[in-house]
């Protein structure tokens, strides 16, 4: 078979050419980028029971969590979790009424493996009386430089539904007709992890957040100086409907040489409402006798007050946007942790690899520095009670299974 | 005309340079027989994303601060 040259068709973008060495290095890019791969997370079962007690709130709640490969390149996971909250909070006392409410949550997430391309999805959906979320998430992580480096991009989609109870003449709590407002959150992910030497590696993280729509708690009050009875009166917050936040973190992890990791993370944090916060935190974790891993943590942070935000407004309609939320004050909190993990093999269920028993506790103390305790307002004055104080236990307990 | 050229040159160049250094992952600076510390489950930054995901959330509710801690957590009206 004789082969003929194919006549040259004109070019229908006449620009210019590339010479061949040029055309030789794409085409080697183009071979060469997907060939890079990375790892689907392990198989494994979860069960946790969660309890938070501070502030005179208590939530607590059961988590499940299962993960399973479907053949090579395909793990899926799904979740359930339940928040049964009995609050009689500061915020509560001062402007609504104590109550009793269930939050459930389910997800459902999806991850993909081609090559070294880490293709993730997922979907989470909350409600609870008064406030309905449903997120969605995607993300590509690739592991490139010899596996030396992962490099992960990802964008998640919230939509929320805020509802306001109300309590009717006959005693029945119900969502006020006339209330029902949105918010949208949109998210935007970088993360790069890179090995650094045997036993260290590092992660940065940068997120980019925008949130539109009804922001506030609509429980909430603002407080004003007024005259007679407590010397305030109580109005609804006003906050602005947009916020964009930038949040920027590195964690490092240092293998130790008698078997132990110590981590160390900065998150710095800023919004357009004027909050910036500093988060540190140091890890430890130290397997012994050969079943026990334990942990150790200790956590500060610190933020400064929005600029809506105050305690105690001069007077009615200050200014545009008020808030009194405990979340938008300056405060400091430091926050202790440790753990107890047991490994152990569960007799006749050789299906299972391996299996742990979790032991979490942690202290919580917030320090706010503008946020008063305006129960006290009769005995102090408005505007000279004490600085409001939390203090908060927290517990987990889990069992996870490998399989 | 040419500095378009040269530009389009450049810019293939860069390109290629930047896909290609996978291509230079033959010889890391960390051997993959040399991970054996890091491949350690004590060496995983989420060790039981169960609960790190649950102590992101009760922060997450009592700050102002939230983001770039690699977790993704749902919305809720959780103050």
């Amino acid at each position: 078979m004789q082969l003929t040259p194919r006549p040259r068709r004109a070019r229908a973008h006449p620009g210019p050419e590339l010479s061949p060495f040029a055309r030789t290095l794409l085409a080697l890019a183009v071979i060469t980028a997907p060939a890079l791969g990375g790892v689907l997370p392990e198989d494994r079962a979860d069960v946790m029971w969660h309890s938070y007690d501070g502030g005179d709130i208590t939530v607590t709640g059961p988590e499940v969590l299962v993960r399973k490969k479907i053949g090579d390149n395909l793990s899926l996971s799904a979740g359930y979790y339940e928040d049964m909250i009995s609050s009689a909070s500061i915020d509560v006392k001062l402007s609504a009424s104590p109550y009793h409410e269930v939050r459930k949550q389910e997800n459902y997430g999806i991850d993909y493996l081609h090559g070294k391309t880490t293709y993730s999805a997922g979907y989470i959906h909350s409600r609870e009386p008064d406030y309905i979320a449903d997120t969605t998430y995607y993300s590509v992580s690739q592991d490139m430089f010899g596996d030396l480096t992962t490099l992960t991009l990802g964008y998640r989609r919230g939509w929320d539904q805020v509802f306001r109870d109300i309590k009717t003449p006959d005693g029945i709590i119900e969502n006020d007709p006339t209330f029902h407002e949105r918010a949208d959150h949109h998210g935007y992910s970088l993360s790069l992890s890179q090995i650094l030497t045997r036993n260290l590696i590092v992660n940065f993280n940068y997120e980019l957040l925008t949130d539109q729509g009804y922001l506030a708690n609509p429980y909430r009050k603002i407080r004003y100086l007024s005259a007679g009875g407590l010397g305030f009166t109580l109005a609804d917050q006003v906050y602005p409907n947009t916020r964009t936040s930038n949040a920027a973190s590195v964690q490092l992890k240092y293998y130790l040489p008698w078997h132990a990791s110590l981590a160390a993370q900065y998150r710095f944090f800023r919004d357009t409402w004027g909050i910036v916060a500093n988060t540190t935190e140091l890890d430890y974790t130290l397997p012994v006798w050969k079943h026990w891993i334990f942990d150790g943590s200790l956590r500060y942070y610190e933020q400064t007050h929005a600029d809506f935000y105050s305690d105690l407004f001069p007077r009615a309609d200050y200014q545009n946007y008020m808030a009194r939320d405990r979340e938008l004050a300056a405060f400091h909190s430091y926050m202790a942790g440790a753990g107890a993990s047991y490994q152990f093999q569960v007799p006749g269920a050789t299906w299972i690899n391996r299996s742990s028993a979790n032991l979490n506790v942690e202290h919580l103390l917030i320090d706010y520095s503008d946020f008063r305790d305006a129960l006290l307002a009769a005995e102090y004055g408005a505007g000279r009670e004490p600085l409001y104080r939390l203090n908060a236990n927290i517990f987990q307990v889990f069992v996870s299974i490998w399989y | 005309m040419r500095t378009t050229l040269k530009l389009t040159r450049t810019l293939a160049a860069a390109v290629a340079l930047v896909a290609l250094s996978g291509c230079a992952a033959p010889t890391p600076w960390v051997k993959p027989y040399e991970r054996e510390h890091l491949a350690d489950p004590i060496m995983s930054f989420n060790r039981d994303p169960i609960s790190s995901g649950y102590v992101e959330h009760v922060l997450e509710t009592r700050e102002g601060a939230h983001g770039a801690t690699g977790a993704v957590g749902g919305g809720c009206g959780c103050n």
